[in-house]
């Protein structure tokens, strides 16, 4: 197997946990004490995936469904129980400091900044660390500067920085050694609307810029929809679904919502001879048809000289994947 | 080579990290000063007849020394190892291309210079009282410095071994409380090793624990003969490499199994 360039190559993997059991009570605490219960937990279940070199991907499934474990397989964090991985040519696993040169692996929730210090020193560091040519580092540094805004921030101690302005020198400081391959576990989580825009477009820029195979997961599936046009959703550790998002929504939900406003209230009987009608109040109905009877649809209500304003929408991703979720659920683990 | 080359950026943020945590590291410092109750109890028995070698005088370089020795020989390692294994806070250490003792090691010995500060007047302290005959030879100077970073060198290692346990049981700290237990009694941090009974001496000839503080006191205080010294410091040595050793095995194992603690 071979991950040529910087791409990513998964085949049978899994992970299964070793977990400690307790019941609750004062007796199962003392019993636990001499004698402890052990249950295996599969965290990921043959999992196989090939993602090109600079590819976005999104990384899609519930909690607990195996996406941060099998982030941290490919950043070399966690070995594997059984199946084959390649990062860039290089199996995880061993964590050469080559392959760590070549990777980065930044989560939401943790992270890799000093505390007490400015953030300038943890670049300072990490170019000491990834051995990164001052040249190379300063032009490294007026890039991400450019695209990110943070040489007015990044003397400031990163305690007294906003959540927002942590999380952009965290992505500067993953960055710094222009690493080949991304990967992203919930880099948006808690940023207002504006940050997580800003932090999208920066996602997407340095792709564009570097060519970097970059792998997202998100709970914000604006994130997913404005960068990745392939998912791979997985779900119980199990792959659930690779392919184009646009395919994904198709495949789950064959429909579309039109969505009609209007200068007084529609008459719900004659929209509903057209489709299926989720919302009807005062000035707006939304209709889901079939993207088959779509454009027999569209023509049929522009001539309802009513209809002030017609907007043809996907079903959002969340309820999507709801769907997706909810089908794999009522299969057996 | 990347390691010798970043070493002294990574020492220059861990003492700005040093100097940011002020205020944490000297009271973290002031709980080193248990050896001036043992000064003012052995002072007082002392203060009709010496005890031993020890008159008063003695006692104060003694004791004084201890704590000096203490401060630029300490760190504070297992902590955070028990802490960052068991948050999972170790992944971002892991994921860089350095192995993360040698952050560990430039992080506890850039504090060096600040304790330093506090350790300084104590010295001068010792030597102004006149109690010690403070080696002015350079071959003395050489063999104390020596045996300063000896003392590093194994107290940095057994932190680290008695951290990396936290990778196979849920918490190590209680283990390193029996360490200094040890410590307390054996390295003559409470009692100058000189007043056991030789026995007790002999056993603490051979233990690890006089060579974490004892012996470089010794050598500060003019106790030490050029034999004693240069034994001292092929046995502490010994030690420190086996506990550099056995922590890079523990740890190599260890980390193969951090992924039980998710994070």
């Amino acid at each position: 197997m071979t991950a040529a360039g910087h791409g990513i190559e998964v085949a049978g993997l899994h992970k299964d946990y070793r977990v400690h059991r307790r019941q609750s009570g004062m007796l199962n605490t003392v019993r636990s004490v001499f004698r402890r219960t052990y249950e295996t937990v599969p965290a990921v279940q043959d999992l196989s995936f090939q993602i090109e070199p600079g590819e976005r991907v999104g990384f899609l499934g519930p909690n607990g469904a195996g996406k941060t474990t099998t982030l941290k397989i490919l950043s070399g964090l966690l070995h594997p129980t059984a199946g084959r991985v390649a990062v860039a040519g290089h199996e995880p696993r061993l964590r050469e400091h080559r392959f760590l040169k070549r990777i980065t692996l930044v989560m939401g929730q943790k992270q890799q900044l000093l505390w007490d210090l400015p953030p300038v020193d943890t670049f300072a560091q990490n170019r000491a660390i990834y051995d990164i040519p001052r040249s190379a580092f300063d032009a490294t540094l007026k890039e991400l500067d450019e695209l990110l805004g943070i040489a007015r921030i990044a003397e400031k101690p990163t305690r007294q920085l906003s959540l927002g302005e942590r999380m952009k020198c965290e992505l500067a400081a993953a960055l710094l050694h222009r690493p080949d391959v991304l990967f992203l576990d919930e880099p948006t989580i808690g940023l207002d609307v504006s940050m997580q825009l800003a932090v999208r477009d920066f996602i997407r820029d340095y792709n564009e810029r570097t060519g970097a195979t970059t792998l997202l997961t998100s709970h914000y599936m604006d994130d997913v929809a404005a960068l990745c046009p392939r998912v791979i959703v997985i779900d119980k550790g199990r792959l659930r679904y690779d392919g184009a998002l646009g395919e994904l929504v198709e495949k789950i939900r064959p429909d579309k919502s039109i969505v009609l406003r209007y200068a007084h209230r529609p008459d719900r009987s004659a929209l509903e001879r057209i489709g299926t009608v989720t919302v009807c109040d005062d000035a707006k109905a939304v209709v889901r048809v079939a993207r088959s009877d779509l454009r027999e649809a569209v023509a049929h209500l522009l001539l309802d000289p009513d209809v002030n304003d017609l907007t043809i929408e996907d079903p959002p991703l969340e309820e999507v994947l709801r769907e997706l979720f909810a089908r794999s659920a009522a299969e057996p683990a | 080579m990347r390691t010798v080359t970043a070493y002294p950026t990574l020492l220059r943020i861990g003492f700005a990290s040093a100097v940011a945590y002020r205020t944490e590291m000297l009271v973290w410092m002031l709980t080193m000063t248990m050896p001036f109750v043992s000064l003012a109890l052995w002072s007082a028995v002392a203060a009709d007849m010496p005890v031993g070698r020890f008159d008063q005088k003695a006692f104060t370089a003694y004791f004084l020394a201890t704590i000096v020795v203490r401060q630029l020989s300490g760190s504070w390692v297992v902590w955070e190892l028990i802490q960052e294994i068991k948050s999972g806070a170790l992944s971002s250490r892991l994921l860089k291309p350095i192995h993360p003792l040698v952050v560990y090691s430039a992080d506890n010995l850039a504090a060096i210079p600040l304790r330093a500060l506090f350790a300084a007047p104590l010295a001068l302290f010792g030597i102004a009282s006149g109690g010690a005959a403070v080696p002015h030879q350079p071959h003395l100077v050489a063999a104390f410095l020596l045996s300063l970073f000896g003392a590093w060198i194994i107290t940095f290692f057994v932190m680290v071994i008695v951290g990396s346990l936290t990778f196979f049981m849920e918490s190590s700290t209680s283990i390193f409380d029996i360490w200094l237990a040890f410590f307390m009694l054996l390295s003559g941090y409470l009692v100058p090793l000189e007043l056991f009974p030789s026995w007790v001496r002999s056993v603490a000839d051979v233990l690890p624990f006089r060579y974490t503080l004892g012996f470089p006191v010794e050598i500060l205080i003019g106790m030490s003969s050029d034999a004693d010294i240069v034994r001292g410091l092929a046995i502490q040595y010994a030690y420190g490499g086996g506990a550099a050793a056995l922590a890079l095995l523990l740890w190599r194992t260890g980390v193969r199994r951090f992924g039980a603690f998710g994070g």
